[in-house]
């Protein structure tokens, strides 16, 4: 079925398929035109992409609020740190590792407060992520290095031979793990899954009663979420080679929070549009030096009061997507 | 049992500042169900203006009005100051999202609150500024036995003062009556010619306004303040708004104070460095239990 938000691009284009070979072909060539500097800004956008999808399962498809993600960012991006400096395992093979404790620690974390409504399951997921990170500074059973946080991580190694460890390398490594991430999703959202997660995100109450156990699937949306999370960590533990607790703070939630909301709730390229805002707009105006950010903080006003929506809202045959966000408000009061 | 009670009262003097701070959050979100992240950064900026008017027009204010004169000029200052600036960000940055939803509000208010936070860091510095020492003699005093400082009584008395005159004016009076019914319910209460707009002014005034005031006390307490503090003390206020129950105004105060004493007796009795996860893991255990905090009324499920 072809989705009506892609009209515009196919016009364009000619058609979708032209579209996807054009966009791959520049993501392909740019890091062969591009410095060094401008690729490793093109990695975080990837990292950023990577956070924004696993946050769009929890908050766009389910409609959860979850303001810790950075929690369990931490949690992939530590056990990558802490298994492999301590026990040698390469890094790689710790991309599952560091996919599955997030996912676990998601899972016993949200077990027990997944019944909490609005507001309070958002206060409770900020509470989450800032023990995490606290936990993180306090260095338990010597562990995590405290404040300094922990160093000296192997590049991945794709057997023997090649190491990544080049910008470049690093670029397509997870530009490859979001594509993947990406096609997964798509079909996840067209499944019996995405479907009962989009019917809960409009009417908890009616999913329920139409037999979906809400529970179960937003439980599974929490721990799917977190392992992406988990997957992002582990590569960007890699990539720096050294992680600290000060790259999961709370304000790294709220970015992620806005990357999903300025793009457009349970919308894929609306995310990835909202995590290329969110990288490359304080890179874009670092010319502007100490205004940056306030001309950010403004851009970010501006957006909600010309696309409330997001940049690429999804549309389905309903009511647009901004009338039901106006409807959940109402809902909810 | 002195330490135990002297430590209740830094307990109360912390807990006063979150309380007054989470009575700003607690009825912008009673009115418009809006967490307004916005809420920390007017605390910061009261702080800023404060210490602002306590170091440059020292000498002018202290031969005019002595030192308790200043405080109270300084505090005031910093009160009608933020209750323009809550203003001016609920016009530029809530009043136009508001029929697009919850959401995006809330990015507008992360949005505002980088904004004024950044503000903040270009108009003062990104450095810790340092508070006038000693603008309230600097007297001890010796109670049976238990140890404070005159400093922490004109604290806890301006608060308790403050929190008072909020709860008697929503509570009390017509015009307090007016903002409950709009917070209930937003369209019945327009009905009944309760105008919206008023109740909009009077929270985006008083609520900042309450802010800076904590602000400068934090400042006077602390004799530190940083940018970036908004976001601590928003965060902790925040938490006491739901721990007391949202939009409750008494459970905003009360929830404060309780966070505040469990702070002092986790860094005391349990670690310094754990006592902010001692806080949140009691906060998530009470809204295992009590879902809509400790004093929160259980609201039906619209079906």
């Amino acid at each position: 079925m072809e989705n009506k938000h892609q009209t515009n691009v196919t016009r364009f284009f000619g058609s979708g398929q032209n579209a996807l070979i054009v966009i791959l072909g520049i993501f392909i060539l740019y890091p062969f035109l591009a410095s060094n500097y401008f690729i490793d800004i093109a990695f975080f956008f990837g990292i950023y992409a990577l956070l924004g999808l696993s946050l769009n399962i929890v908050l766009g498809e389910v409609g959860l609020f979850d303001l810790g993600h950075a929690g369990f960012y931490a949690i992939g991006a530590y056990t990558t740190a802490i298994l492999n400096t301590k026990f040698g395992i390469p890094v790689l093979l710790l991309l599952p590792a560091s996919a599955l404790a997030a996912a676990l620690f998601a899972f016993a974390v949200c077990s027990p407060i997944i019944h909490l409504r609005g507001d309070y399951l958002c206060i409770v997921t900020i509470g989450m992520g800032e023990i995490v990170r606290l936990a993180l500074i306090n260095n338990p059973f010597d562990l995590t290095g405290g404040p300094n946080g922990v160093f000296g991580i192997d590049f991945p190694a794709v057997g023997p031979f090649f190491i990544i460890d080049s910008s470049i390398e690093f670029y397509f490594f997870i530009w490859l793990v979001v594509g993947i991430t990406i096609a997964g999703l798509l079909r996840l959202q067209k499944s019996r899954i995405g479907r009962a997660w989009n019917y809960i995100r409009e009417d908890e109450t009616a999913a329920g009663a139409a037999g979906i156990n809400v529970r179960y699937y937003k439980l599974l949306a929490f721990v799917l979420g977190a392992a992406l999370a988990g997957v992002a960590g582990n590569i960007y533990a890699s990539k720096l080679m050294c992680v600290s607790p000060e790259s999961f703070t709370f304000w790294e939630s709220c970015l992620m929070f806005c990357i999903v909301l300025i793009g457009g709730m349970g919308s894929i390229p609306g995310v990835i549009i909202g995590a290329a805002f969110i990288s490359l707009f304080p890179e874009i105006f670092r010319p502007f030096t100490m205004y940056r950010m306030l001309v950010f903080g403004t851009v970010m006003i501006l957006m909600m009061m010309f696309r409330p929506g997001g940049a690429w809202p999804r549309k389905r045959g309903g009511p647009p997507f901004t009338a039901l966000l106006a409807k959940t408000g109402e809902n909810d009061a | 049992m002195e330490v135990f009670i002297e430590q209740l009262i830094n307990g109360l003097t912390i807990g006063s500042f979150y309380a007054l701070i989470a009575l700003g959050y607690s009825m912008v979100y009673g009115i418009l169900k809006l967490i307004n992240f916005a809420h920390g950064d007017f605390f910061a900026l009261g702080s800023y203006i404060g210490y602002t008017v306590l170091v440059f027009a020292s000498a002018f204010l202290t031969t005019h009005f002595g030192a308790w004169g200043m405080v109270g000029v300084a505090l005031m200052i910093a009160a009608l100051c933020l209750a323009l600036v809550g203003i001016a960000v609920e016009r530029a940055a809530y009043r136009p999202i508001y029929p697009a939803g919850r959401l995006p509000a809330v990015v507008s208010a992360l949005g505002a609150s980088i904004f004024l936070q950044n503000t903040i860091m270009v108009i003062w510095g990104p450095r810790y500024q340092a508070y006038p020492a000693e603008l309230i003699p600097n007297i001890h005093l010796h109670l049976g036995g238990i140890h404070i400082t005159l400093l922490q009584v004109v604290i806890l008395v301006l608060s308790f003062v403050l929190m008072g005159i909020l709860y008697y004016i929503i509570q009390k009076t017509l015009f307090g009556a007016a903002v409950r019914a709009t917070a209930l319910d937003r369209d019945t209460a327009s009905l009944m010619g309760i105008n919206f707009n008023k109740v909009i002014f009077f929270i985006f005034t008083l609520g900042p306004a309450l802010g800076a005031i904590t602000g400068v006390m934090v400042g006077m307490y602390y004799r530190q303040i940083s940018f970036t503090m908004g976001w601590n003390y928003g965060l902790k206020a925040f938490t006491a708004t739901i721990l007391g129950g949202i939009g409750n105004l008494p459970g905003a105060m009360l929830g404060g104070l309780i966070l505040g004493i469990l702070e002092m007796f986790g860094a005391v009795y349990i670690s310094e460095a754990w006592k902010n996860v001692f806080v949140f893991l009691i906060l998530i255990l009470v809204l295992i239990f009590r879902p809509t905090g400790l004093f929160g009324e259980k609201t039906a499920e619209k079906v």
